[in-house]
């Protein structure tokens, strides 16, 4: 199976900002509805300036080129949102200090930390109505599937379908973490923003890492 | 959508750097990353303290940078907390040398994000504590959601151990007194109108002219409930029974009262609130020895106003009194 080299990183990178600047609207239309109406703009922000820093992030290693993302995402996302992704860059960087390229099993790892993660800073469990619902299963479909020999393709394609199916779950679930939890019962109905938002880092990554 | 701004994107600049023209003589505007800090800053062998959050709220944070209250605020985008690289600037900026205490209001992304530049100041070696205010009765279910909000206590908390740092208290103890100033303040507030985001150029939620939501947050997060609207006398009571009832406030408490508007709530309006809430404590024997009557925690222009309650003791008390000089509180100097 091939590996992942450093510009297919980055062109995954630009092909997240793409998809969420198509879905800005939509994503603070969602954090409206059960939040303060922002992610949308704020994700926006905040992968806009990734795409200006890109000649600089272009020509580095995969952990150099993660953590520019991080620290970008960091400084300038600002809410709930740019901590989390911020953190989940910065962790899975930690793995791939030098590398200029990834086997499909070591991206599966450097997701896993970034999980973890946004576990640690955020203290939220699968279930409490927050991004982690969508990537919590997304990572475990794709190393379950690149452990049983599948393509990354394969891969990538089992993780969005479980992404958005942990996206879906979100959807009845009473918030209990973030902003949207001051709602109580009035949050269930709405499928989270953060967890769309990370839908579409699945989707991006199945067009681009593939 | 009609505001006297010239761009979303840049009403937060252009509002800062305002201030800081009105004001040079007490603080000083930085950017890229956006902070304010006292003109004098860092101001050595002295505990800085150093607060922040969403636009919107004005004068909070800014407008309480100066002698005897904070050392720096950072303005985040409006109702979006700011990234950990301004408080991280702002924490380097201001630390005298005695170590840094972080104020935070209990909103995930302000906790998050001041905990990452927390962790960031003290990889260089700077001595920081952060105390997180949560003190909005509103928010019941605190188990199960992200906590109370911090609401108005978090002005008081500035006031305070902002004198206790000008009076050379150490770190710890500086932290020490705002846990414990927390530990005594309750609030709850209410809006008779919606705030417009200027990003998003429409009310944030809809309240029918007749109606008013009771228990909402800053960010016009709802509340307890939406009721019909009612006398400033009913809604007075609405709004502090379930403070008096939370910590409790008891008889032969002295208490500081604190009026506050949302934003489009006039001092006239603010004024008939605070009389009842003076009444209804003093007849339950709880004494109001200092007070507070106006727009320090807004939320854009909002109508409405919450109240706040904080149990003094003699220290807080004295410290309330010591000197300040901000651009939105002065006195003693
Ligand atoms: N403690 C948490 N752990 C994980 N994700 C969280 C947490 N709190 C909030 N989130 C995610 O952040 C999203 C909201 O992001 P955003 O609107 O950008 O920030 P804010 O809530 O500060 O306005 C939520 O939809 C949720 O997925
Ligand atoms: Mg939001």
């Amino acid at each position: 199976m091939s590996n992942i080299s450093s510009s297919q990183i980055f062109t995954w990178i630009e092909r997240y900002a793409a998809q969420i600047a198509e879905q800005k609207d939509y994503l603070t239309q969602l954090d409206a509805a059960i939040g303060d109406g922002d992610h949308g703009a704020n994700m926006h922000r905040g992968l806009q300036a990734i795409l200006v820093k890109k000649a600089d992030l272009q020509n580095t290693d995969i952990g150099a080129l993660l953590k520019g993302v991080a620290m970008t995402l960091i400084s300038t996302v600002g809410g709930a949102s740019g901590a989390l992704y911020g953190t989940f860059f910065l962790q899975a960087s930690t793995l791939a200090g030098g590398k200029t390229e990834l086997s499909p099993r070591e991206f599966g790892s450097l997701l896993e930390k970034g999980l973890a993660g946004i576990v640690l800073r955020g203290k939220a469990a699968v279930g409490d109505k927050t991004m982690i619902d969508a990537l919590q299963p997304g990572i475990k479909a794709y190393k379950d599937s690149i452990e049983s020999g599948e393509t990354m393709e394969q891969a990538l394609s089992k993780a969005v379908s479980a992404a958005d199916v942990g996206l879906s779950s979100t959807t009845p679930l009473i918030a209990r973490k973030g902003r949207a939890s001051y709602l109580g019962e009035r949050s269930a109905g709405h499928p989270d923003p953060g967890a769309s938002s990370t839908v579409l880092l699945f989707r991006s990554a199945a067009e681009t890492l593939c | 959508m009609k505001k006297l701004i010239n761009s979303p994107e840049n009403v937060v600049l252009e509002s800062i750097t305002g201030l800081g023209a009105a004001f040079s003589e007490l603080i000083k505007i930085h950017t890229n990353p956006n902070y304010i800090t006292r003109a004098d800053a860092p101001v050595e062998n002295k505990v800085a303290l150093v607060s922040g959050g969403g636009s919107g709220h004005e004068p909070m944070h800014g407008g309480f940078v100066g002698r005897g209250m904070l050392d720096a605020a950072c303005p985040g985008a409006v109702f979006t907390s700011p990234t950990p690289d301004q408080m991280f600037e702002a924490t380097k900026a201001v630390n005298g040398g005695k170590g840094v205490l972080h104020i935070v209001k209990n909103y995930t992304g302000d906790v998050l994000n001041f905990e990452m530049a927390a962790d960031l100041a003290r990889a260089e070696g700077i001595e920081v504590e952060a105390v997180v205010i949560d003190d909005d009765v509103a928010v019941k279910d605190s188990l199960w959601t992200a906590g109370r909000r911090g609401v108005g206590t978090t002005v008081l908390a500035e006031k305070i151990c902002g004198a206790a740092a000008e009076a050379g208290h150490s770190l710890k103890e500086v932290a020490a007194l705002c846990q414990n100033v927390n530990k005594n303040g309750r609030s709850m507030g209410m809006a008779l109108t919606s705030c417009i985001v200027p990003h998003a150029g429409k009310p944030t939620f809809d309240l029918p002219e007749d109606e008013m939501e009771i228990g909402i947050g800053i960010h016009g997060e709802p509340g307890r409930t939406r009721t019909k609207l009612k006398s400033a006398d009913e809604i007075t009571e609405v709004l502090l029974q379930p403070i008096v009832e939370d910590l409790p406030y008891k008889s032969g408490d002295e208490v500081l009262l604190f009026v506050n508007s949302m934003g489009g709530t006039p001092l006239l309006e603010l004024f008939v609130v605070y009389g009842k809430a003076h009444e209804i404590l003093t007849r339950q024997g709880i004494k109001v020895t200092r007070s507070l009557v106006g727009p320090y925690i807004t939320s854009l222009e909002m109508a409405g106003a919450s109240i706040t309650l904080l149990k003094l003791d003699d220290e807080m008390t004295k410290l309330w009194d010591a000197p300040v000089l901000t651009p939105a509180l002065r006195w003693g100097v």
